[in-house]
């Protein structure tokens, strides 16, 4: 009817060969009604008096709570069952693919947990700090909310996110090789007030910070990451924490690895030493070809991906006028520049960043270009202000082997061919 | 207002200390107001002082030097029964591992191969961490509810597994846990990245910078994307 309809792509078989080509189809179909090339036939989306034009629409109250348009329905988390052993200690991924601008709506935030989510009742959750203070204190929720705030956008990125892809591409998708990642404005409490409060004593170097749920998850950070910008966060872009993010509160640990961001969050130990938990010793901690283990490879490096077009976002109107978008990021600060290569890299044109340009967030990329029609291998690659470049896979191999898992940045290749379809590939 | 030096912390001034605190004061430039700077930078007052027992409630974590550790031992031939009970499901009989669940023995001189098996005995490097993770969060879905003497008694038989000790009757206690090092303990290194090109190497390549690009492999040939998952390939996943 609408040509801006979304084309019936079903849940469950979006990225699908057949789905495509069935949405292609109808997006074609489409178009011969509304393109200026048929001005013979009129568009009856014009012509003919639409339902909403007519009849009232749903009063105030229907949802209390705001939901997405039933047309957006397949704009979801979505999880790959085979990587781990169970959903409670899984991982489901954000539709990068369909969102634009940096902010991450709060229900798209993909999830990892460790025990599950843990259903902390708000009048009993408590903070406590122990360990090397002057004084051992105990903090309610509305104690915390009366301390200054701070508003922060950060990007948080599990460390594994890509690490299926180490030895080469499996997943068709860019909300599965890069959709563990989202950005939030968080308001919270800088971790150097609470330590002000309990008073640090001089041997204090390691804080220990540890969740309310059934895995007691446990990291350790050092003391001069935690003064100097990580917080406990009670809001996510303006509302209370999601359950999943770790309602009531959870750590913000800006630009560093994911599991780090405890949720949940219920202590935090000073101590003089690490602790080696379980989750930076057998896990989070990067092996290398020669058998030795990176352990404490907190920072996030620089990264890129165009989001659209790729395999679940194809290019639906052929050729002419075409939008590629994509994200950067960077947990040593801000994107300086992103290159957009249409020929697998062999050569690069300057992308334009456009929205915020913050401090360990996510800079939104936008490349506009005459698709010719042919095939096209895109590639994003993008340069921090550290001046730190997003490496190509063969160069993260080169030094890292295939079995580090975790901190994998390398610049990723989508195969856009003659019919719009987009591939994950890799090549020469 | 924030890089007084009234607004250190107490406590803070040791020499090696000071200098990285008051250069991050200056960096996270906190956006304090007015109101903060007024006040004494002591807590403002808030929270309550954590009695004895409600820290010995939640202070359950074990560091690499051992504090940390409760009171208790157990020995492999004690561990047995109460492995079987409550990990073998997952872990498996001899704590191989069950499906995608986590080997705990096994692996040693897998780890620069293609498929490196991350066991307590072919890569953890402390054995505290199996004493902090056990109880913590084991069993799963029944967290803390394990006794110190049978913690002791599972790590024993894990050990045991391992090869790393070889007498069932050994008994593992706070006082000799320390004395069982772990064989992979010295293969962590500390985080030496940058490990690829900064522009201190130069300006990035924006012209001709290989030549001919092929494709070289695809993911639709694979096909384990989850729209996708009919066909039976090969799946590597992350653990």
């Amino acid at each position: 009817m609408s040509r801006n309809k979304k084309p019936s792509i079903e849940a469950g078989s979006s990225g699908s060969r057949r789905a495509f080509l069935r949405s292609s189809i109808a997006a074609g179909g489409a178009l011969v009604a509304g393109s200026s090339s048929a001005r013979a036939q009129s568009d009856t989306a014009i012509t003919q008096v639409q339902d909403w034009a007519r009849r009232l629409g749903k009063g105030v109250d229907r949802t209390a709570y705001g939901q997405p348009s039933p047309h957006e329905k397949d704009v979801v988390r979505r999880h790959v069952e085979w990587l781990t052993p169970s959903v409670q200690t899984a991982v489901n991924f954000t539709p990068l693919h369909e969102l634009d601008g940096i902010i991450t709506p709060n229900g798209l935030c993909f999830e990892r947990h460790h025990a599950g989510v843990a259903e902390v009742e708000p009048d009993k959750y408590r903070l406590m700090i122990n360990g090397l203070v002057e004084r051992p204190l105990v903090f309610t929720l509305d104690d915390l909310k009366r301390f200054p705030r701070r508003n922060q956008i950060n990007f948080l990125e599990c460390a594994a996110n890509t690490g299926m892809e180490w030895r080469g591409v499996q997943l068709n998708g860019c909300q599965f090789t890069h959709g563990m990642l989202h950005n939030v404005m968080y308001t919270g409490v800088p971790l150097r007030l609470l330590f002000e409060a309990a008073g640090l004593k001089t041997s204090a170097r390691w804080v220990m910070a540890e969740g309310a749920d059934a895995s007691a998850m446990n990291r350790s950070l050092p003391m001069s990451k935690a003064l100097d910008d990580c917080m406990i966060a009670f809001k996510m872009n303006g509302e209370a924490l999601r359950p999943e993010q770790g309602y009531p509160a959870r750590l913000v640990v800006p630009g560093w690895e994911g599991s780090l961001w405890v949720k949940w969050i219920r202590r935090l130990e000073i101590g003089d030493e690490p602790w080696h938990s379980r989750e930076e010793t057998s896990k989070y901690t990067d092996l290398l070809a020669n058998g030795k283990s990176r352990r404490f490879t907190w920072e996030m490096d620089c990264k890129s991906v165009i989001t659209s077009p790729s395999p679940q976002a194809p290019v639906k109107h052929k050729r002419g006028q075409t939008v590629i978008t994509g994200l950067a990021w960077s947990g040593r600060g801000t994107i300086a520049r992103v290159d957009v290569s249409l020929d697998g890299g062999r050569n690069w044109v300057a992308a334009r960043i456009d929205g915020p340009s913050l401090d360990k967030s996510l800079h939104r990329f936008y490349y506009d270009f005459d698709w010719n029609g042919e095939a096209v291998l895109l590639q994003s690659r993008a340069v921090d202000s550290s001046g730190y470049i997003q490496p190509t896979k063969a160069e993260l191999r080169q030094v890292r082997g295939t079995n580090s898992v975790y901190h994998n940045n390398s610049i990723q290749t989508w195969y856009l061919k003659k019919n719009g379809e987009v591939e994950n590939v890799e090549i020469s | 207002m924030s890089r007084s030096p009234e607004r250190v912390p107490r406590g803070v001034s040791g020499a090696r200390f000071a200098p990285a605190f008051l250069l991050l004061l200056g960096l996270a430039a906190t956006p304090l107001g007015p109101a903060c700077a007024a006040e004494p930078g002591r807590g403002f007052g808030l929270g309550r002082p954590a009695t004895a027992e409600e820290i010995r409630a939640w202070d359950i974590d074990v560091r690499p030097d051992g504090r940390g550790l409760p009171e208790g031992s157990g020995t492999a031939a004690e561990g047995e029964p109460i492995f079987a009970d409550k990990c073998a499901s997952c872990h498996g009989d001899f704590a191989e591992g069950l499906d995608r669940w986590t080997a705990l023995a096994g692996g040693v001189g897998t780890l620069q191969s293609d498929n490196p098996v991350r066991t307590i005995g072919s890569y953890w490097p402390y054995l505290s961490t199996a004493y902090d993770y056990i109880f913590r969060a084991m069993p799963f879905g029944n967290a803390q509810s394990l006794k110190p003497d049978e913690v002791y008694a599972l790590i024993a038989y894990i050990l045991l597994m391992n090869g790393i000790i070889a007498d069932d009757r050994f008994a593992l206690s706070n006082e000799n846990f320390n004395s069982v090092r772990l064989p992979n303990e010295n293969n962590f290194i500390e985080d030496n990245r940058p490990d690829t090109a900064t522009l201190k190497d130069g300006e990035p390549c924006m012209n001709d910078c290989k030549p001919q690009v092929e494709v070289t492999m695809r993911a639709r040939v694979l096909d384990v994307t989850p729209e996708n998952d009919d066909n039976g390939a090969a799946k590597r996943a992350i653990e």
